[in-house]
């Protein structure tokens, strides 16, 4: 359990990817429920600035993800959602407050932020080796995993070869390759086509069920929200805090166009809505 | 709740697997390019067109009988008198050793280039202590070095070699500087959610995120050691040495104006040609790597 701890500015927030206990899939398994949860954040606030120009970004912020729980979290721009993923990935400090994630944290962004200098290969590698695999494990390693999000026969090509989709996929396998076990996603298909997005959807939450990751994903697209979601997390905006929870008790796979997917969303686009006019006043 | 999920992924999960195939199929563009032949040939012709502007210009100049033709002659004279030296071996001589002594500078430049760059750059102290002071350097043009020089070397190869190292060091540091500066936050982030700390950000990340930038520093530090190194070599001349700058300055003194223009042309074809075949080259391979080039140009 490593402690992002606003009181210990000396210490490192980030889980050292060497001392952090390495479970294996079915250890988590075994562990749901009766667990720490993956990520726990109590009161946690985060202000930029000081003076007249402070900018509160989170204002005591609770939340807590449970092991293989798949989170999506909602808000309209400027809720501060990118500063909380900062800050569970170690990028950056709270104000106030505390944040603990148990396990590898992972993060994608909305471009994929591979390194164009390197093959789609070496860039998986890389992580490999920041992980601490010997060099004549990793080419086989990053192999498969490419080829575990279907881009087997492109590890030689460089990310501006590849489609927006395969580059989104050959990060996720470069955050699989770092041992991943609570993956952070900051709008990672905003950029993307629709058609694209919906089969990512399906790609993500198969890594999610075979891996037993636990995501956060961070959307400002309620239906996406909802279609991903264990669990949609509304956030308010200037300053962050969660405004409401809502469970998606609905199977899976889900379709993007079902009517219980439409349904949901329609509700929670109708409380994101009256949050947006709250700030008219 | 995870087996539940299995079971039911079988038969969705293959028609992933060929949705997949089919947007990948789809979307990658089918790589058109145009042959090496083609790209070499349309990146020359400009280039020669120039070159015989400038020759017409020149003759018609020396047509309009603006100075008597001893003090400028034509191109055809030039270029005969240009051609009988290379063929007796003379010239050759002459270029082969400055571009020896602008090799050995420029090695050294870079090495000491380099070094400060990196050191600079790693250190936020070093880098507001020394930061402007090495662009004050890149300023200060190399000719005023050459008392110094002189003073602290005499008339020696130590004198031209801390000339042309004074004069492109300073760029080939900014340029690694420079490149430190515009690493995109979104990589350094990237590396560092990676497990990237340190010394290991830098080597994984901002040195490879910086080549451009270095490429670019060497490509000016070249610029400025070939002609810090023709300086010198006007200044410094070492007897039994028949460098270019002294082809150059021996012309002069026999009013040899045609050898004067020729050794002129030699020393811009070596540095055009170094430029574009070594930097041109490298920069070239670096943006095509990185995406930056249009195919379809």
């Amino acid at each position: 359990m490593t402690l992002l701890d606003s009181s210990r500015v000396n210490r490192s927030i980030a889980p050292d990817p060497c001392t952090t206990p390495r479970a294996t899939a079915v250890d988590h398994h075994a562990g749901a429920g009766a667990a720490t949860p993956a990520i726990s954040i109590n009161r946690v606030s985060r202000a930029f600035g000081a003076g007249a120009q402070r900018i509160v970004a989170l204002d005591g912020v609770d939340l807590t993800v449970q092991r293989h729980e798949f989170v999506s979290l909602l808000g309209a721009s400027g809720c501060g959602k990118s500063t909380l993923l900062n800050i569970l990935a170690g990028l950056d400090r709270p104000s106030a407050g505390s944040a603990a994630v148990d396990g590898r944290v992972g993060l994608m962004f909305q471009e994929s932020a591979l390194f164009p200098w390197l093959t789609v290969r070496k860039n998986v590698e890389t992580a490999l080796r920041l992980r601490g695999m010997p060099r004549r494990e990793r080419t086989g390693r990053a192999d498969q995993l490419l080829e575990s999000v279907h881009l087997a026969g492109f590890g030689d090509r460089r990310p501006h070869e590849l489609s927006g989709g395969m580059r989104q996929r050959a990060a996720l396998a470069r955050a699989l390759a770092q041992g991943a076990e609570v993956l952070l996603m900051d709008e990672p298909f905003g950029a993307l086509d629709a058609i694209t997005r919906e089969i990512l959807h399906g790609e993500v939450e198969r890594q999610w069920s075979e891996h037993a990751l636990t995501i956060v994903f961070v959307t400002h697209d309620v239906r996406e929200a909802v279609r991903l979601g264990d669990r949609v997390v509304l956030l308010s905006s200037r300053p962050g805090r969660v405004v409401a929870q809502f469970d998606v008790d609905l199977e899976r796979p889900r379709s993007l166009d079902s009517a219980d997917v439409n349904d949901l969303a329609s509700a929670i686009t109708a409380e994101l809505h009256r949050e947006v006019r709250r700030h008219a006043g | 709740m995870r087996a539940d999920i299995a079971v039911h992924d079988r038969p969705h999960t293959r028609e992933l697997d060929l949705e997949i195939a089919g947007l990948d199929a789809l979307e990658l563009d089918a790589g058109r390019r145009h042959s090496r032949v083609r790209r070499v040939w349309s990146a020359t012709w400009p280039k020669l067109t120039a070159i015989a502007i400038a020759i017409g210009l020149w003759q018609v100049v020396v047509w309009s009988g603006w100075k008597p033709e001893y003090v400028l002659p034509g191109p055809g004279a030039v270029f005969s008198q240009l051609w009988d030296d290379l063929l007796a071996g003379d010239v050759l001589e002459a270029a082969r050793l400055t571009l020896r002594r602008a090799l050995w500078g420029f090695a050294l430049a870079s090495l000491v280039g380099a070094l400060i760059g990196v050191l600079v750059s790693r250190w936020r102290i070093l880098r507001v202590a020394f930061g402007s002071f090495i662009t004050g350097l890149q300023t200060m043009p190399s000719i005023a070095w050459f008392p110094l020089a002189l003073l602290l070397f005499q008339r020696s190869e130590g004198a031209i070699t801390f000339v042309v190292v004074l004069g492109a060091a300073p760029a080939i540091a900014n340029g690694v500087i420079n490149g430190a500066d515009h690493v995109p936050p979104l990589l350094l982030r990237s590396g560092r959610v990676l497990g990237a700390r340190g010394l290991g950000l830098y080597r994984t990340v901002t040195m490879p995120a910086s080549l451009p930038s270095i490429i670019g520093g060497f490509k000016q530090g070249w610029a400025f050691a070939w002609r810090s190194l023709m300086a010198g070599e006007l200044l410094v001349i070492i007897a039994g040495v028949p460098s270019i700058g002294f082809r150059l300055q021996a012309a002069r003194d026999v009013q040899d104006t045609p050898g004067l223009l020729g050794t002129m042309i030699v020393i811009l074809v070596i540095g055009i040609l170094v430029d574009s075949l070594v930097f041109g080259v490298a920069e070239r391979a670096v943006r095509t790597r990185w995406g930056l080039v249009d195919p379809t140009h």
